[in-house]
């Protein structure tokens, strides 16, 4: 490299000191404006990435298909069902008597997962009466076995077509999966977990909200 | 002839295009003593070109709407002008990937092609299976069966499984509370546009990693050391054209009449590469009986069963699924071999990679199959699902044999390498 000698930049010996300072790099001054550049242009992408991440999370559409139902229990009496739909399943609300409380302990010998430690419901259900309160039972109405729908069989014993050891519950047609007054699935039924309890959460005494948990609990 | 060549000079002065030809090909200069083993490279290739080509033109016929997907795969299937022969040659070209990809794998775990200085190309190597992972599963969900429904319906509540994040973390994945219509669309948007790419711009790199270190072959040692000192090129090196291209063209030639005979003779593989309860549409409200993946996933399903619930969380099984696949990636490090291949290690690592592929192909059979296919053991085991047994000491297996690798290549008893490559 000996025939470059007048290359731009190079301090040549006898040069003017002013004129070598303003060739030099000031690189401290570099690396500050090269980091908050970068530090700026990462700002900047992570803004732009947020619109695009957001964009995958439920349309309005999808959340409105999917938001939380409201239901009036004021006309439902003890030992009554209704049957209501939630993002395209059916929601069974039953109100049980004082006789079917009492029943759902008797079953615990009997049922696969008595005290309910598969995730089939939220935290608060997670109780022997698998409920809030002890007299209104909340399920999704779709047998964990293929997804048919079980029918009520709350009667106990021969009036239920069951048998006489029946204490009430829910049997399903298909592959007859039983399920007890608590919608715990009995032992040796093909389906492999406890009815599910759906997020809900009581309005009032007498409204309840499912597809949400209280903002409370 | 001399218009072609100023052609050709008038691009080289704009365009590096014989320079490149040179390095990739005519002037790469790969081990004479290739076997077998080293088709599979070349294949997955040639399978890639064949699922984006057939590719393309499925989509020019399906739907990615979950009202009208499976409709225009059976509309593909018997309206569209042979188009029931492009859909089998993607549907097999899946499969076939897989295939080679995995022969192409074992490879490097006979000839220790993952060792230095090929670490990064099995790094991105391994990249490349796990965008082709994602490729098979997004394009999975498409045909909008019940096993599509289902299969993804589970995967995607592997992570929902994770802590703290894992429900919005599936909610965001799916685009809505449950597999829909939203799953679909954008399932169809990573299966055509993301993954691909991300796949394209991994092969490329693959390749410039390759020629920028060299093949491996089955001696396991490196033909740049012998050079000859006049041309600088290596002694046991021969042209990649047109020593190599000639013999993968005779690969390729055998590979597409197996190919051609599954296509026309067994696409659906006796419900291995299409699943019977695919060919019914999907039902969100009827899981079927046994959900299952397609095979290339078995081995990893398996282990992801085999773990049992702990804390009352699935998280450990999804845990050790993951870590099963990210393990390999650190193969170059646990491997503390003095030699690289499988002719010169001695009877332990010869054992422990037999086990392995036993281990392997044993736990893909069970991924296929319900826990119970080989009844229960008695009451001396808490009547415990046989399969399900197996499939744990499998499992175990599995990661023992990454686990302990530093250990046992260590105390293997090697035989020398030679100087120069054997036939």
């Amino acid at each position: 490299m000996a025939d470059n000698k007048d290359r731009p930049g190079d301090v040549q010996p006898g040069q003017g000191a002013a004129e070598a300072g303003a060739d030099s790099i000031d690189k401290g001054k570099r690396r500050t404006l090269i980091a908050w550049t970068g530090a700026a242009g990462a700002v900047a992408g992570i803004g732009v990435a947020a619109p695009f991440v957001m964009s995958m999370f439920p349309s309005a559409r999808a959340r409105a298909a999917g938001a939380p139902v409201e239901i009036d229990l004021g006309k439902l009496e003890p030992g009554m069902m209704i049957t209501e739909e939630w993002r395209g399943k059916p929601v069974w609300i039953l109100r049980r008597t004082d006789g079917m409380i009492e029943r759902v302990p008797e079953t615990d010998k009997l049922v696969a997962d008595p005290d309910s430690r598969q995730p089939m419901q939220p935290d608060y259900a997670r109780n022997e009466l698998r409920s809030i309160k002890p007299d209104y039972l909340v399920l999704v109405g779709i047998c964990t076995h293929l997804g048919c729908s079980p029918s009520p069989k709350l009667e106990v014993g021969e009036a239920s077509g069951l048998g006489a050891g029946w204490s009430g519950g829910f049997f399903c047609p298909c592959h007859g999966s039983k399920f007890d007054l608590a919608g715990r699935v009995y032992k040796g039924a093909p389906a492999p977990s406890n009815l599910e309890v759906p997020p809900h959460t009581y309005l009032s005494d007498t409204r309840l909200l499912v597809g949400e948990d209280s903002k409370r609990s | 002839m001399g218009l072609l060549n100023s052609l050709l000079g008038w691009v080289d002065e704009r365009f590096p295009l014989t320079s490149t030809w040179k390095q990739h090909l005519s002037e790469y200069y790969a081990p004479k003593n290739f076997n077998f083993w080293y088709f599979f490279g070349a294949l997955s290739l040639l399978v890639l070109v064949i699922q984006i080509v057939s590719g393309i033109f499925l989509t020019m016929h399906y739907k990615p709407d979950a009202e009208q997907a499976f409709a225009s795969v059976e509309y593909i299937m018997r309206d569209v002008s042979w188009g029931w022969l492009i859909r089998y040659i993607h549907s097999t070209g899946a499969s076939m990937f897989f295939l080679v990809v995995y022969l192409h794998m074992f490879r490097a775990l006979l000839y220790g092609s993952y060792r230095k200085p090929r670490e990064l190309l099995w790094i991105v190597g391994m990249l490349i299976y796990m965008c082709l992972m994602a490729e098979a599963f997004f394009g999975y969900l498409l045909p909008w069966g019940q096993m599509s429904y289902w299969g993804a319906q589970v995967i995607v509540n592997l992570f929902a499984a994770v802590p703290f994040v894992g429900p919005d973390l599936a909610i965001w994945i799916r685009g809505d509370y449950v597999v829909s219509d939203a799953t679909l669309n954008r399932f169809f948007a990573f299966h055509v546009i993301a993954v691909p790419l991300a796949l394209l711009g991994l092969v490329a790199a693959h390749l410039v990693a390759l020629h920028e270190v060299g093949s491996n072959n089955p001696d396991g040692i490196e033909i740049k050391k012998k050079k000859d000192p006049k041309t600088g090129i290596p002694l046991d090196g021969i042209p990649f054209h047109p020593y190599y291209t000639v013999k993968d063209m005779f690969g390729v030639t055998v590979f597409l009449a197996v190919f051609t005979a599954i296509v026309f003779f067994a696409p659906e593989m006796g419900g291995y590469f299409l699943e019977h309860n695919n060919f019914v549409p999907a039902d969100p409200l009827k899981t079927p009986a046994h959900i299952a993946p397609v095979w290339y996933f078995t081995p990893f399903y398996s282990i992801l069963r085999a773990v049992p619930p702990m804390f009352g969380s699935q998280f450990p099984g999804v845990l050790a699924m993951g870590a099963s696949v990210i393990i390999m990636f650190l193969l170059p490090w646990l491997d503390r071999s003095p030699v690289k291949s499988i002719r010169y290690r001695g009877a332990v690592y010869k054992s422990a990679l037999t086990l392995f592929v036993v281990v392997f192909i044993l736990l893909g059979y069970l991924g296929t199959e319900p826990t119970n296919v080989w009844g229960q053991f008695g009451p001396w085991l808490g009547n415990a699902d046989r399969a399900t047994v197996v499939a744990r000491i499998g499992t175990v297996v599995y990661f023992l044999f990454f686990v302990l690798m530093p250990w046992y290549t260590r105390i293997d008893r090697t035989s020398p390498e030679p100087e120069r490559v054997t036939s």
